[in-house]
């Protein structure tokens, strides 16, 4: 039996609301299966189960009061503990007619909770309709959203995770010029090939870069949680998204190391278009072991970045512009990517995080690897 | 297609991207993504929003020369014909 509790989707979040259950007592789910939409100071997001078996009772209501990181929201048994005699029989006696058990998961009341008045202690729809009239309404997802400002809530959120890093975190910070000409005009050639819709974003080769220098100096794929470093096994990247409203979300890309460019263009499509219409998934916001952030879309030359806790990196790119060149005694014209790093000098020394800017630079002159 | 009809298939994209985008106050010859802020992920879309209902492929080299509304409906006046 494994118990459901509420998660904690940043440092920053102590508390969250549940708008929605998308299970019901008994219902059968999987590892990776959205159970609830939760409304944090970010936004809403569909969080996901982490075990198998079976749904037991929905110990909390929907909004609108908010539920503490922690509490235990419902069980999940087991797929392996199959139901045991006596257990069989005691839910056999919850005596409920078709009609009212119906009723009652529409409005997600617990069966378990409900007090028969008919012969032998049926529940009937009567019984139903009254904990309904008793009970303060589930308030609809619609109803239940527009208790939380969105706009201050992310300022606070971003405030709170912000002021946690320059606070705690020792940034070190470094710089590489990179030549992006081999990578642009590979990317050009490819392009031109392909129509519109399948065509990449140049911010996708920097992206997978990331993603193998990170196979090459993993210290910096990793979260610092009570004063140790926590290596991750999976290269799940954060990617900085702006909201037209004001804000930012950082959600993760997962498994970077593993797609190809094509895979690696329609996920982040899908991340971005998600992320804006606030249709993220829990994990989506918890997992990323480093994050990316590209402001070169506005001119800016050089990223200085602030980590986002526990991650102990992030890796900021500029805009890819023309400069000046010096390569053998000759000056050109190139197209230079100015890629920094701000790392966490608890957990890495700068020579480690040259090492990955090194690795970095290198992997995207031969673009055709990626 | 008449400009005006072009005009408007380019708002309605932009709208979709820029909801709070007021087209009277916008200058023909204006930056338009810096204008409406719209990032190169934005961009694309509505790229590929135009080549569906205009049935126009916009090659990549020619995205520079796609800056202000009078640069986008004389590039698709051009080709729609």
């Amino acid at each position: 039996m494994a118990d459901f509790i509420m998660p904690s989707l940043g440092a920053d979040m102590k508390e969250g609301l549940l708008v929605a259950w998308r299970v019901k007592p008994g219902d059968q789910v999987k590892h990776g299966d959205i159970i609830a939409e939760i409304e944090t100071q970010k936004g809403l997001f569909e969080i996901e189960v982490f075990s198998t078996g079976v749904v037991g009772p929905l110990l909390v209501n929907p909004g609108p009061d908010k539920v503490p990181v922690g509490t235990v929201m419902t069980t999940i048994s087991a797929g392996d503990e199959l139901p045991s005699p006596a257990r069989t029989s005691s839910e056999k006696r919850i005596n409920i007619s078709p009609a009212a058990r119906r009723l009652a998961d529409e409005n997600h009341i617990s069966i378990y909770d409900l007090k028969g008045s008919g012969p032998d202690g049926v529940i009937g729809l009567a019984d139903v309709e009254r904990v309904l009239t008793l009970a303060p309404p589930v308030a609809a997802p619609e109803v239940v959203k527009q208790t939380t400002d969105f706009k201050t809530g992310m300022r606070d959120a971003i405030a709170a995770a912000m002021s946690l890093s320059n606070r705690e975190i020792p940034h070190y910070y470094l710089a590489s010029d990179i030549d992006m000409s081999c990578a642009l005009d590979w990317l050009e050639e490819r392009n031109r090939q392909r129509s519109i819709r399948e065509r990449l974003l140049p911010v996708v080769l920097p992206l997978k870069a990331v993603a193998l220098a990170l196979k090459k100096v993993p210290q910096l794929n990793a979260h610092w949680v009570d004063g140790k470093i926590q290596l991750k096994k999976d290269v799940h990247i954060g990617f900085a998204i702006s909201l037209r409203g004001g804000g930012l979300l950082t959600p993760a890309l997962h498994n970077v190391d593993q797609l190809s460019l094509d895979q690696l263009m329609a996920a982040l499509s899908d991340l971005i278009t998600r992320t804006r219409a606030g249709k993220l998934r829990g994990s989506e916001m918890t997992d990323a072991g480093i994050t990316v952030t590209s402001l070169g879309d506005l001119g800016v030359r050089t990223v200085f970045g602030v980590i986002y806790p526990p991650q102990v990196g992030l890796v900021g790119l500029g805009r890819i512009a023309e400069q000046p060149w010096v390569e053998q005694g000759a000056v050109s014209a190139r197209p230079v990517l100015t890629a920094t790093l701000a790392a966490d000098h608890r957990a890495s020394d700068g020579h480690l995080g040259a090492q990955f800017l090194d690795a970095f630079t290198r992997i995207l002159q031969e673009p055709a690897k990626l | 297609m008449k400009a005006m009809d072009i005009r408007k298939i380019i708002e309605t994209g932009l709208a979709s991207i820029a909801p709070e985008a007021d087209f009277d106050e916008l200058s023909p010859t204006e930056n338009i993504r810096e204008e409406l802020d719209i990032d190169s992920f934005d961009f694309l879309n509505f790229l590929i929003g135009l080549n569906e209902k205009l049935g126009i492929d916009i090659p990549e080299a020619d995205y520079e020369k796609l800056v202000s509304m009078n640069d986008l409906v004389n590039y698709l006046d051009e080709r729609t014909g």
